[in-house]
């Protein structure tokens, strides 16, 4: 036995298990999780008054390495989820050069391996160079280790190109990501369209654009088999729509995002470019509509589409200030606001951040059950604080839940049974180097 | 009459008593402007800039007479042969203006919302002279002071403005300013070219002239921008001038003594006839009138000038 982490309250959905527990951590991997465990002489963690979860699993994030380091890098990307309670990133492809090429991915695992600290699941691009027309080598993108394949950021807008994917990727195992966008219907827009666009005079983009693709991308799955991943479903339609979806039995899943079971439209008057992203903030009947998909478990995750964008880049005309979000540091606690607030339960709330977002994406983890990675995250539930952006460890400030106060903190993060983050600081250089400590 | 604000950036936040204290202000300046020396030396030795980051020639020329006329100095900054056109980001042109220590800003801009980023980072008094398609304050003033002069007041009137409400900055700031004062408004115009939930705006919503016209006060084209026209909004000019353009008949169902406005530049034969637009009943070469009026007293009450101005 290396570890054990003794007396906190272990929440782990996947493997029903919510009260008192001591955690025995060996080589790696969770040893058992029982009511009392002698350490004999292993270091032991106390974990009184704390929640003891399986590690948190963020599968939409942009790390921005390749090409946008001045935004975020894998160093910096995998500080801010450390520090937020994750113990796993899946990192998107809309880097520089795009991550459609194997070389890509092994540099991004490569980066990984001397920097990160977290684990890094490159996902990689559907089509070459994210253009929509031609497959990326997505056998090669799957060899070399990428967990899914996407084109973030982009809409699949060939219906062809999208069925093609879901049935190529089904070859490798891969699910298809989908960002769901119509950008005929979107076209121009940079806000929800609804009231407040209506006050702003800022061009729209209705909730249809992103429902029609969504009932596309079901319609095509049936068709083809494979596996789909709907990506930060923003409106109540698209839940409803994925609802459906599952109960015809496709193999779908689907995300949200903090901010969008969190903000509304409203939140954009005063032209806030920190509440500019895509798909945009939407109306109070979407906001709770996400809010009863996390609740029902129709949402799988919660994953922040953390996408890191310099000040200067956005303190520009809302207009042309770019799209997206941190959302690393902030998730874990807007999740709580669930429970606390919305009557959503702690269980389906932590089960979306850990055991949904692993099967969504195939992923290890999101679990303690004996024989799994151990990974765990150590929450003080208790913990009231105000979000900060200036002390973020992203290397990017653009929050629009600065000055917020919330509840409920990560106070220790451990990556492979080895502490990665600490109360407020980062323990390691990177996974390999990092160390047991009690 | 003071204005406890310091920048004019938009009139939703305004209160009724707001308004009616600029339209006030405005009465006095235009008899400044019907005298044989144009000129009050209120401003003596303030600058005022005037960014125009779009095309504009009334909206330009209203603003630097009025500015004029207060003896401010003025200086005109427009996006043709400014360093714009290099790709300077609008935070880079307002630290830059900034510097140079204005006491006043009127911008014009595209982009929603620019003049309140603006008014943001500046110590100067910003005046918004038209943000995209957000609110056009100034406007919206003196099409008040126009009505409340042809009319003798706002409240309880009928408001029909017709039009692209959708993209048009100068329906959003008038559906604020005339309901803020007790007007009824309506608007008219192709459903492709109506906002989102406008009627939650506090309007009353007619896609039929006639039924939007009928028993109005005070009838109000806005100009068909084809810059700002999205996709697939209108099939062609001819047959908007046929459903939506004014004309004598459609007026004929207005109130009796009812006034048509349009805030200019006139696309004569599409947002209205040239017949009407050059009738007795039409008040457009009043508002560009009171539009000197309004942009003296709004750059005058901003600059921290008082009462004293007329004497």
């Amino acid at each position: 036995m290396d570890l054990v982490i003794r007396g906190g309250r272990v929440i782990d959905p996947a493997a029903g298990v919510d009260g008192p527990r001591d955690v025995a951590i060996e080589a790696g991997r969770v040893a058992a999780v029982e009511a009392r465990i002698d350490p004999g002489t292993a270091p032991v963690i106390d974990a009184a008054g704390l929640w003891v979860l399986p590690g948190l699993i963020d599968i939409h994030v942009h790390l921005r390495e390749p090409g946008y380091e001045y935004k975020e890098d894998v160093a910096s990307g995998t500080r801010a989820a450390a520090a937020g309670g994750f113990t796993a990133v899946a990192c998107m492809p809309n880097t520089e050069p795009v991550n459609d090429d194997a070389e890509v991915t092994r540099y991004v695992l490569e980066r990984a391996r001397e920097a990160g600290v977290a684990r890094v699941y490159p996902v990689g691009a559907v089509s070459k160079g994210l253009r929509g027309e031609d497959l990326a080598p997505i056998g090669e993108l799957a060899e070399a280790g990428c967990v899914a394949v996407t084109d973030d950021g982009q809409p699949v807008s060939s219906g062809l190109l999208m069925r093609r994917a879901l049935e190529y990727a089904s070859a490798f195992g891969l699910p298809v990501i989908s960002h769901c966008e119509d950008l005929d219907l979107a076209a121009g827009g940079c806000m929800n369209e609804g009231l407040a666009s209506a006050y702003l005079g800022l061009p729209g983009i209705p909730s249809e654009a992103e429902e029609a693709m969504v009932a596309r991308d079901l319609l095509l799955l049936r068709r083809t088999g494979g596996r789909l991943h709907l990506a930060h479903l923003s409106t109540r339609g698209s839940v409803k729509l994925l609802r459906r979806g599952k109960r015809m039995g496709l193999p779908v899943t689907g995300e949200t995002a903090p901010h969008y079971f969190t903000l509304t439209e409203d939140a954009v008057r005063g032209f806030d470019t920190d509440a500019k992203m895509n798909p945009p903030l939407r109306e109070i009947a979407d906001v709770e509509g996400v809010q009863k998909g996390v609740a029902r478990g129709v949402v799988d995750a919660i994953a922040t589409d953390h996408a890191p964008h310099a000040p200067d880049e956005k303190e520009v005309e809302f207009e042309a200030a770019p799209n997206g979000v941190v959302g690393l540091e902030t998730s874990l606690a807007l999740s709580l606001k669930l429970v606390q607030e919305a009557g959503v339960s702690l269980d389906r709330v932590i089960a979306a951040l850990t055991a949904g977002p692993a099967r969504a994406l195939g992923l290890p983890g999101g679990t303690l059950a004996p024989g799994a990675p151990a990974d765990v995250t150590l929450v003080d539930p208790d913990a009231v604080w105000t979000v900060e952006p200036a002390v973020f460890l992203s290397r990017s400030r653009n929050s629009p839940f600065a000055g917020m106060t919330l509840r409920g903190r990560a106070v220790r993060t451990l990556v492979g049974g080895r502490t990665v983050y600490l109360d407020g600081r980062i323990a390691a250089e990177n996974l390999d180097e990092a160390e047991i400590l009690a | 009459m003071g204005f406890a604000r310091k920048h004019l950036v938009a009139l939703e936040p305004l209160a009724p008593e707001e308004i009616t204290g600029i339209l006030d202000a405005a009465e006095g300046f235009l008899e400044v402007s019907r005298r044989e020396v144009k000129k009050v030396p209120t401003l003596r030795g303030r600058t005022v800039v005037n960014c125009f980051f779009e095309p504009s020639t009334r909206t330009r020329v209203s603003f630097e007479i009025a500015e004029k006329r207060l003896s401010a100095d003025t200086i005109n900054f427009s996006s043709s042969g400014s360093s714009v056109s290099k790709g300077e980001t609008l935070l880079d042109t307002v630290r830059n203006l900034q510097a140079m220590h204005p006491d006043v800003i009127v911008i014009r801009h595209g982009a929603a919302g620019s003049a309140e980023f603006v008014a943001e980072r500046v110590e100067a008094s910003v005046v918004n002279a038209g943000d995209g398609r957000h609110e056009h304050p100034t406007q919206a003033l003196l099409d008040l002071l126009t009505i409340r002069r042809a009319k003798g007041r706002i409240e309880g009137l009928t408001v029909t403005i017709v039009g692209d409400i959708a993209n048009s900055r100068v329906a959003r700031s008038n559906i604020h300013a005339l309901t803020k004062l007790g007007a009824r408004v309506r608007v008219c115009g192709p459903p492709t070219l109506l906002p989102p939930q406008v009627e939650r705006l506090g309007v009353e919503v007619a896609t039929r002239l006639a039924e939007a016209v009928a028993g109005a006060d005070v009838v109000m084209a806005l100009r068909i921008q084809k810059e700002r026209l999205g996709r697939a909004c209108l099939p062609s000019d001819r047959e908007y001038a046929r459903f939506f353009g004014l004309n004598r008949a459609v007026l004929d169902r207005a109130a009796p003594e009812a006034i048509v406005m349009h805030p200019g530049p006139i696309n004569r034969g599409v947002e209205i006839t040239s017949d009407l637009a050059d009738s007795d009943r039409s008040v457009i070469l009043d508002q560009v009138e009171n539009g000197v009026a309004v942009r003296m007293a709004v750059v005058f009450l901003l600059a921290g000038g008082r009462a004293e101005w007329t004497s």
